[in-house]
């Protein structure tokens, strides 16, 4: 198990040097001067040459890969070329905010997914389980944009008991933190009716029957825990998915979190606090990803060391 | 892998020739026994009531963009500000939008743009991952290894964010879009297939193949990736679904489509200003990507039921 643990984490070491290099690479790769694209589209010539000589922009590619992977190990992403302020603190101040918003997501995501999936599943072509399950397809399907704009429509506008934008208060979480989950939560009611469906039908589920176990143990002690291995795998998934999601329903609801710093940014040209936001994301989702690839490892006694490839 | 393919050839190889007719006759037989198969898995599909009715919506939506020209009722960038932003009416089938152009017409041409979209990002990642999974999968090793660790790193970037990434790089405008969406689909299709083909190289086909000492190049392309189309089949249809997914939420936020190209997220995030006086502007755009997601979606999960013996 211990071998396995080191293996994935070995693991993570080339992928996070990857992600830095593309972080990296993506000012040199916009076309133009990186210099200008630092130091912002309207910076007078002597401070894009400021500019060029505190990074080292004068110097080889590998030097200043070097410069850039040492100034984030000290925490220098440089500085926003709108606000002028650092960007570790620019994201620094909305990073909790998106997490909030994402976690919150996951928790309705995960409450009502998995329990209209195990109800789908015990019962299974019933009016609940087509409902459900035609409701799912369409929850997949909507564009996160749009369902935000449609709650925004019924609950702030025509019934007006939810504020339509902004933060402060519980009520400002809730149509957020709804419209982000209910893709996740329809995909995790079909993965978990699945994955139930598949568990019920095998042999110690019979078994545990015919010893006359009432059906409720049957389905939440015995079945459940096998059902929700694959659930919690996409657990982590999912969390990634919902901080890339986090971009477009931040916007719509005007929550400063680092989805909407992201897009502004990008919008502006800010390019600093693109590398610091796009890094922090992806870095945040391989981090998420080993603890679910652990947490799976504890879980399905199958994985050990001899075949833990990481996969 | 390489050593083992010699002992299997030392074996199979005594007649070389016969080998050889046997893998041309494998190739022959497998033109002949996929059109068939082709036809087995569309029966299949037609008894899916669900993928039916993707089926029609999908229908629907290309048949709409291909006459768009003829069922427009206006000219999609036509503005008339006297007109703007009124609700649907026998002038305007779906109302006008912020400047007073035709949305039903505006939305006919986006389903051009949203078609396209899908289609050509999924062409991009499948000519783009289906060979990087074939080539990692089929040699194995270090470049297996490496390239593992390259999709890891493509992989890093959650959902909607590598294609954000991409466009970053690239600018904004449909044909990047295209690009981004389909960049971002390749690491699925690279480790779909490479999964597929190290379960089809196994299979002795595959051996006689080597026996009959083929190239490696068309082991790979004529034997095994045909081999692998099923899964491939079925991905790419939820990668349209996707990426048409993905390109609303870029035109949504500005990344994508640029005014006045009528796509269908553009068109939604321009009329999210008018939503407390004329909502059909957002309402109407967003239940089409809906509709044409759901389509894909539902022919997607009729698809990978029809190709899998299991549930056949």
């Amino acid at each position: 198990m211990y071998q396995y643990i080191a293996r994935r984490l070995a693991l993570t070491i080339p992928v996070v040097i990857g992600v830095s290099i593309i972080v990296f690479g993506i000012i040199r790769l916009i076309p133009g001067d990186p210099a200008r694209a630092i130091a912002g589209v309207n910076a007078t010539p002597q401070f894009i040459e400021q500019v060029r000589v505190r990074y080292a922009l004068d110097q080889p590619v590998y030097i200043q890969y070097g410069n850039f992977v040492v100034n984030f190990m000290q925490g220098d992403l440089g500085n926003s070329v709108f606000s002028g302020r650092a960007v570790t603190t620019e994201i620094g101040e909305r990073f909790p905010r998106t997490m909030l918003l994402a976690t919150i997501a996951l928790v309705i995501a995960t409450i009502i997914g998995v329990s209209a999936g195990i109800v789908s599943a015990t019962r299974r072509n019933s009016i609940f389980d087509n409902a459900s399950m035609l409701v799912a397809l369409v929850g997949v399907a909507a564009p996160v944009f749009w369902m935000a704009l449609m709650l925004q429509l019924l609950f702030a506008v025509q019934l007006s008991v939810l504020p339509a934008t902004g933060i402060g208060t519980i009520q400002h979480l809730i149509l957020p933190s709804l419209t982000l989950g209910t893709a996740s939560a329809a995909l995790m009611a079909r993965i978990t009716r699945s994955s139930m469906l598949d568990v019920l039908r095998q042999d110690f589920i019979t078994t545990a029957r015919s010893k006359g176990l009432p059906e409720r143990v049957i389905v939440y002690k015995h079945a459940l825990k096998n059902a929700l291995i694959p659930v919690v795998t996409v657990l982590g998934l999912q969390f990634g998915i919902l901080l890339g999601g986090a971009v477009l329903t931040e916007t719509v609801f005007a929550w400063p979190g680092v989805g909407r710093l992201l897009v502004d940014a990008i919008l502006r040209r800010d390019y600093p606090v693109v590398q610091g936001t796009v890094m922090l994301l992806a870095l945040l989702f391989v981090l998420i990803n080993l603890v679910v690839d652990i947490i799976y490892a504890f879980l399905d006694p199958r994985i050990h060391y001899q075949s833990g490839s990481g996969e | 892998m390489q050593m083992r393919n010699t002992d299997m050839s030392s074996i199979i190889s005594a007649d070389k020739s016969s080998a050889a007719e046997l893998s041309e006759t494998h190739e022959a037989m497998a033109t002949s026994k996929r059109t068939s198969e082709f036809a087995e898995v569309f029966r299949h599909l037609l008894r899916n009531r669900a993928a039916v009715v993707g089926l029609f919506i999908i229908g629907g939506f290309i048949a709409a963009s291909i006459f768009a020209p003829l069922l427009s009722t206006h000219d999609p960038l036509d503005t008339v500000l006297s007109n703007r932003l009124q609700g649907p009416s026998s002038e305007y089938i779906l109302g006008t939008d912020e400047l007073g152009r035709d949305l039903f017409s505006r939305m006919l041409y986006g389903g051009r743009i949203s078609l396209s979209i899908g289609l050509i990002s999924v062409l991009i990642g499948v000519s783009v991952g289906v060979p990087i999974g074939a080539i990692s999968g089929y040699f194995g090793g270090k470049l297996d290894i490496l390239t593992q660790r390259f999709i890891d790193i493509m992989i890093a970037f959650p959902g909607i964010l590598l294609a954000i990434v991409v466009v970053t790089v690239l600018g904004v405008g449909v044909q990047n879009v295209m690009i981004a969406t389909g960049v971002a689909s390749i690491p699925v299709y690279a480790r779909l297939v490479r999964g597929s083909v190290l379960a089809v190289k196994e299979q002795s086909y595959v051996a006689a193949a080597h026996a009959a000492g083929l190239g490696h190049a068309r082991i790979i392309f004529r034997q095994i990736v045909p081999n692998c189309l099923a899964p491939i089949i079925v991905q790419s249809t939820f990668q349209i679904a996707t990426s048409i997914l993905w390109a609303a939420g870029l035109g949504f936020l500005g990344l994508g489509a640029q005014a006045p190209t009528p796509e269908w997220g553009s068109i939604l995030s321009n009329g999210r200003a008018y939503i407390r006086t004329a909502h059909h502007v957002t309402t109407f755009p967003g239940l089409a990507i809906l509709f044409m997601v759901l389509g894909f979606n539902l022919v997607g999960d009729g698809l990978r039921d029809a190709l899998d013996p299991k549930t056949r």
